[in-house]
């Protein structure tokens, strides 16, 4: 139903609430709850202000489900760039540190 | 015969390659969203950067982070959120027919962003010139930054790109509204028929989340607790 009118109090309330959300985000960073859980409360606040403003205001809620699908498909890739790239980054110390074959030639000489 | 008599019980902004009006706005609505999935992606790469090089330098990060004017990026965001709530208001208007309120709406969305780029280039951007932050224009690093100020200028590079970018789609949708405050002017726009306004709202909403996600990034997550971190 793409023609469904949103009600007027529907905007001012998410709004309000992304306005109280803002107010929130900032204080909380002044808080020191330790620097992965600040990370962890500013991205949480952001992504429940992204839904507020993709449903309500982009009016996803009322949309078809074609669009929705194409929407969540975009943010999945989004997820894909970023998880397999932190899953390379973050993981190259993991494994041990695999030497070369020159590391043998010493051992080869005292064999010889 | 029983075609046409449907045609003409249609407005006349129905092309005929559609069923009706619905399908029709289903269609322009669809094709606006697999746009701004492309604009995910094109952000999502410096996002995606940003996320990496923060995991590698995080000290240096921290530092830039709270170098950073949080009034101002707080400010910007309630801004940016007051826009958009008058770009859908603008669509309300035009659900209820209502010519004057759609321009108001439009122009007050304007003005809004307006003033959103005004305190960004003149206040912001300005004063980190002033205090040599910005990287390739006589940037300095702080001797009390220790070992992480090597990479701080790094964390500005990021900083001035992603939001550089982020005002460049700004400014262009400051030249869509422009365009469609003239159309909403002439009476283009009424509950039928509102593509236009519909599409530019959706790419001025998305703005807008891209700056929500900007907000906590840059300007937040290095931490404001920190004696002495303000500057």
């Amino acid at each position: 139903m793409s023609d469904y009118v949103v009600p007027l109090k529907t905007y001012v309330a998410v709004f309000v609430a992304l306005l109280f959300l803002t107010a929130l985000t900032t204080g909380v960073a002044f808080i020191d709850l330790g620097s992965e859980l600040n990370t962890i409360a500013a991205l949480t606040i952001a992504v429940i202000k992204a839904l507020l403003v993709i449903l309500f205001f982009m009016h996803v809620k009322y949309s078809p489900g074609l669009t929705k699908m194409v929407i969540v498909g975009g943010f999945f890739f989004l997820a894909l760039l970023i998880a397999f790239t932190l899953a390379d980054e973050l993981t190259r110390t993991w494994s041990p540190q695999v030497h070369g074959w020159s590391m043998l030639i010493p051992m080869l000489h005292s064999r010889f | 015969m029983a075609d046409m008599a449907v045609h003409h019980a249609q407005p006349k902004e129905f092309q005929h390659q559609f069923e009706d009006m619905e399908q029709q706005r289903d269609a322009g609505t669809f094709g606006m969203w697999v746009f701004l999935v492309t604009e995910i992606m094109f952000f999502g790469g410096l996002f995606g950067a940003y996320i990496v090089y923060r995991s590698l330098y995080l000290p240096s990060f921290e530092i830039g982070s709270r170098l950073l004017k949080v009034n101002f990026g707080a400010t910007n965001t309630v801004i940016l959120i007051a826009s958009s709530l008058t770009m859908a208001l603008s669509i309300y208007a035009a659900h209820i027919n209502r010519k004057n309120l759609q321009v108001v709406f439009l122009a007050l969305t304007m003005l809004l962003g307006g003033i959103f780029l005004f305190l960004k280039f003149a206040f912001e951007w300005t004063a980190d010139y002033h205090e040599h932050l910005i990287p390739g224009f006589g940037f300095i690093v702080r001797p009390e930054w220790g070992a992480a100020g090597y990479h701080v200028p790094m964390f500005f590079c990021f900083y001035f790109f992603m939001t550089g970018l982020h005002a460049l789609h700004m400014i262009i949708g400051f030249g869509i509204l422009a365009v469609l405050l003239v159309m909403a002017w002439r009476g283009r726009f009424h509950s039928e028929y509102y593509a236009p306004l519909e599409s530019t709202g959706l790419y001025w909403h998305f703005v807008d989340i891209v700056w929500i996600f900007l907000f906590p990034l840059l300007y937040l997550i290095g931490g404001r607790y920190v004696i002495g971190g303000g500057h």
